[in-house]
């Protein structure tokens, strides 16, 4: 897969524009099990990510994703900064620059990886790890865009009857479930706008 | 915010609110003393409550001695935080610098006491984590 130039930069802005448009969602959804910060925190680290362009589509896929992790754990606060910007900063150090799909399978593996030992957490705690670990099997297993964006978005829901063992909503015990955890909603909105954006490229 | 002169283990204060932050290094001046490099950091970058990994750095970077720098959190996104910010210092300073496992006020007033009697970071780290046990 080759990005150029203009599809760099449409990934970042498709990126950019889930968070800035979900932030009232996410800040609801946090509002119920967490502190009320998360669509506010993460449309802060976008619109940052935005104000880097238009030099952050100059950089090759790797550098751009890594400029996008450090601008986001500089810039989001919360523990998602730091999460998410790991998620991106360790997928663009595993990348090469013209990756085929077998390399970003890898890239994605060793990033969420990444995130399990910064968040010190596995999937089933209801965090962005019950979203990042059924995408990532469905990519693996040679699913398409709208598969793999089908299953985060399926997955994201399925965090809703899930009692939460880490992160700040599990400070509510039981009372965590019923509610839709934010970061992994986020992280489906995320998956989602990279695969849209992603299929106009032929990955192959 | 802080002073770095001494060779005692310096502490870093990490809070989501700026005020308890600020309020804990109080504390630890009235009772410690000024012989302990001391910084706090609070809030997110646009001044609401929550953490981020630049005041973190730049607090370590205050309180910065050789004997190294303990850090006191309060709850998850704190010490999430220290942690990413203790893996972007250089090489060298990163096994110099903990994350301690303590309440954020009692904590620090504690890690500052040991300190401020010279003791070693890991002996700084071990009484701040006695307090819960």
């Amino acid at each position: 897969m080759s990005l150029d130039r203009a599809a760099r930069e449409r990934l970042v802005r498709a990126l950019a524009a889930s968070m800035i448009e979900h932030a009232e969602e996410l800040t609801s959804l946090d509002q119920a099990i967490g502190d009320g910060d998360h669509g506010l925190n993460m449309k802060r680290g976008f619109e940052a990510v935005l104000a880097t362009l238009p030099g952050l589509a100059d950089k090759s896929l790797p550098e751009m994703l890594k400029a996008i992790g450090m601008t986001l754990v500089m810039k989001v606060g919360g523990a998602s900064g730091p999460l998410v910007g790991t998620f991106f900063m360790e997928l663009g150090k595993a990348l090469p620059e013209q990756p085929t799909r077998a390399d970003l399978v890898a890239a994605a593996d060793k990033a969420i990886g990444a995130v399990k030992l910064r968040g010190r957490s596995e999937a089933g705690q209801k965090t962005l790890l019950d979203v990042l670990v059924p995408a990532q099997a469905v990519f693996a297993s040679g699913g398409d865009a709208r598969a793999i964006a089908a299953e985060a978005a399926q997955a994201a829901d399925r965090t809703t009857p899930m009692l939460a063992t880490r992160g700040r909503a599990s400070f509510l015990g039981e009372r965590s479930i019923g509610h839709m955890d934010p970061g992994s909603r986020s992280a489906s909105l995320l998956i989602g706008a990279a695969v849209a954006a992603l299929e106009f490229e032929a990955v192959s | 915010m802080s002073n770095s002169s001494s060779g005692n283990v310096g502490i870093v204060i990490v809070s989501h609110s700026s005020k308890i932050a600020e309020g804990a290094a109080d504390m630890v001046r009235q009772m410690v003393g000024n012989a302990v490099p001391l910084a706090w950091t609070g809030g997110d970058t646009d001044g609401g409550l929550g953490t981020n990994v630049a005041g973190i750095l730049e607090a370590i970077e205050a309180v910065w001695s050789p004997a190294g720098v303990a850090i006191l959190v309060d709850l998850g996104g704190a010490e999430t935080n220290s942690e990413m910010a203790v893996e972007m210092l250089a090489e060298d300073r990163r096994a110099r610098v903990v994350v301690c496992n303590a309440p954020v006020v009692e904590g620090a007033v504690i890690a500052a006491t040991e300190s401020s009697g010279g003791s070693s970071l890991a002996a700084v780290k071990r009484s701040a984590e006695e307090f819960y046990a």
